[in-house]
């Protein structure tokens, strides 16, 4: 790789950067004024419960979808100017399966490795390491359309990697799947992460979303509410545990009469606590609680807390 | 200038779609290499020795020779504009093929001119596959009548331009049936194709020659099967060429509308 002019061949650490970006569609903000930076090497998420503007802000970065105002740079370069430069080196998992049906695995990978300009013999080899990545070499000659939702998914994360990409963007990697096919390109992810990958997924599924990025954000109409690594946002928003109780109205009345801060869900009332013993104590001394449970706070009580509990359509 | 006519930046990248439907219709060449043989066979037996027995010659000319061209010519329109409505349109919309694709580094423009370049492959190649059988009944003449496989690329381009235009504004694949029964079929029968133009009433005539583009194809097709080349060959070919780059710089620029959100 030629030498960058203004780095003089350093690496360049930051990977995406964007400034106040934004994305309308007529008057329908769906990315409104959002900055955030990738740093290379780090596994980087959008969460964000439906129409948040992730998939919006995954187009913009993939160079598919023109940004209506801000700044953005994808590996040192803009969107607008050197689309073509920017997608040769990034990989793209989208949300919709979109492999070509007309082929087969193998083809699909051959056929895609074309657009890249990379050469015959380099791309036939690339196809069958990847086939074997996502352990699908023995589906090699099977048309895409005799492939099961998993190994579909799976078949598009090796497409996304058959240039090396620099940056792998995931836009909701493992919907609808079954728990063994997540789990299946979890740790395909990891491995990709641990040799180096930056990658920048979507997801709504949380523990995911935990599992996986070293940083995220939480998103909602458009506007990134958090930033941070998973263990800090549930340290900052939540707290260390969560008691559980079930909702009776002597519970309830307990709590208030002790200044204890709580919030009802469905049938059960719900403590954010630092600790969770003193929390138990009370409960049990006071308030005859019926049935009680702890469990440590998780991604998905800020996720909730940050973005309510309405439905989102 | 319009948007719509400004020029598309595309890149030869576009050859790498072009290269993608190839190999797909390569793969199946065995289906798509019938249609072609079998249509020449129809036409030339029931049009040309059916209705070729009570219509002995026209000015001169042995009706089924009059015809030749004429089946070409519409093998050529029939090829491109369904390959870029249905075809372009189940890839775009049912297989997200093109989103696929720019996801890479190949662009909306590269992708929607490597399919306008296929259907003019897609004739090119239909009319490679006619023209031994129309040889083979003596209706055409050579050399000249080789000049045809260039024009077919001509001819099949504007065909697919054409096309590519309504895939772009069609709100389902049902409703590119209209441009097929309202524009195709009657271009078909009022072109010059199986009757001389001007048999057609005088305003009919000048429609004809104004807005059917086929009329322009089938009469520099039978200039050259016939032979009977003319100074007209170079208006048609210009006016062909004019309405090639037009239509297909609207259908870039028409798709890129609504691909590019």
């Amino acid at each position: 790789m030629s030498k960058h002019w203004l780095t003089g061949g350093a690496r360049i650490q930051t990977i995406i950067e964007a400034q106040d970006l934004k994305k309308t569609f007529g008057e329908i903000r769906a990315v409104d004024g959002i900055s955030f930076a990738v740093k290379k090497g780090e596994v980087f998420g959008f969460l964000g419960p439906n129409g948040a503007g992730k998939t919006s802000t995954m187009k913009i970065i993939a160079c598919v979808s023109p940004r209506t105002s801000g700044k953005i740079q994808v590996l040192g370069m803009d969107p607008d100017c050197s689309p073509a430069e920017i997608k040769m080196r990034i990989g793209v998992v989208p949300q919709e399966t979109n492999l070509d049906p007309d082929f087969t695995c193998y083809g699909n990978l051959f056929t895609y490795s074309r657009y890249f300009d990379i050469p015959p013999d380099a791309a036939q080899q690339k196809a069958n390491e990847l086939l074997e990545f996502v352990q699908l070499q023995e589906k090699k000659d099977v048309t895409v359309e005799k492939l099961s939702g998993g190994m579909k998914r799976r078949l598009i994360l090796a497409r996304a990697l058959i240039n090396n990409p620099d940056l792998l963007i995931l836009d909701e990697p493992t919907i609808g799947l079954d728990p063994q096919a997540r789990i299946l390109i979890w740790e395909r992810l990891k491995l990709l992460q641990a040799k180096g990958n930056t990658i920048v997924l979507t997801t709504h599924y949380l523990d995911e979303a935990a599992r996986l990025c070293d940083r995220l954000v939480i998103m909602d109409n458009g506007k990134i509410l958090v930033t941070g690594s998973p263990a800090d946002l549930v340290k900052q928003y939540v707290g260390n545990e969560i008691v559980e109780v079930e909702k009776t109205d002597e519970v309830i009345s307990c709590l208030v009469a002790n200044n204890i801060p709580y919030e009802i869900i469905g049938d059960s009332v719900q403590i954010a606590t630092e600790s969770s013993r003193e929390v138990i104590r009370i409960l049990f001394d006071h308030c005859s609680p019926h049935k009680v449970l702890t469990r440590p706070a998780t991604l998905e009580d800020v996720f909730l807390k940050l973005t309510g509990r309405k439905l989102r359509e | 200038m319009h948007p719509f006519l400004s020029l598309p930046r595309i890149s030869k990248r576009a050859w790498k779609v072009w290269h993608r439907n190839l190999v797909v219709f390569l793969r199946t060449w065995k289906v798509n290499f019938f249609p072609p043989l079998v249509e020449a066979f129809l036409y030339l037996f029931a049009i040309g020795m059916g209705i070729g027995t009570y219509v002995k010659d026209i000015g001169g000319i042995p009706y089924i020779n009059f015809i030749a061209p004429a089946i070409l010519a519409i093998a050529v329109m029939n090829s491109a504009f369904f390959e870029c409505t249905y075809g372009s349109y189940v890839r775009m919309y049912y297989q997200k093929s093109f989103d696929a694709m720019i996801a890479t580094p190949l662009s909306i423009e590269d992708v929607i001119a490597g399919e306008l370049l296929w259907g003019a492959t897609r004739s090119v190649i239909y009319v490679i596959i006619m023209l031994p059988v129309l040889a083979a009944f003596g209706v055409i003449s050579f050399p000249a009548s080789l000049l045809v496989i260039p024009l077919a690329f001509l001819g099949g381009l504007m065909f697919a331009g054409i096309a590519m235009c309504f895939t772009a504004i069609t709100p389902s694949i049902d409703t590119l049936n209209y441009p097929s029964f309202l524009l195709i079929t009657p271009m078909m029968l009022f072109s010059g194709t199986f009757f001389p133009l001007t048999l057609l009433p005088v305003l009919f005539q000048d429609i004809a020659l104004a807005v059917l583009p086929l009329t322009h194809l089938v009469a520099v097709m039978r200039m050259l099967t016939l032979p009977a080349i003319s100074g007209l060959l170079i208006l048609h070919v210009i006016w062909i060429t004019l309405v090639t780059a037009i239509f297909c710089i609207i259908s870039i620029n028409l798709m890129r509308k609504r691909l590019i959100i």
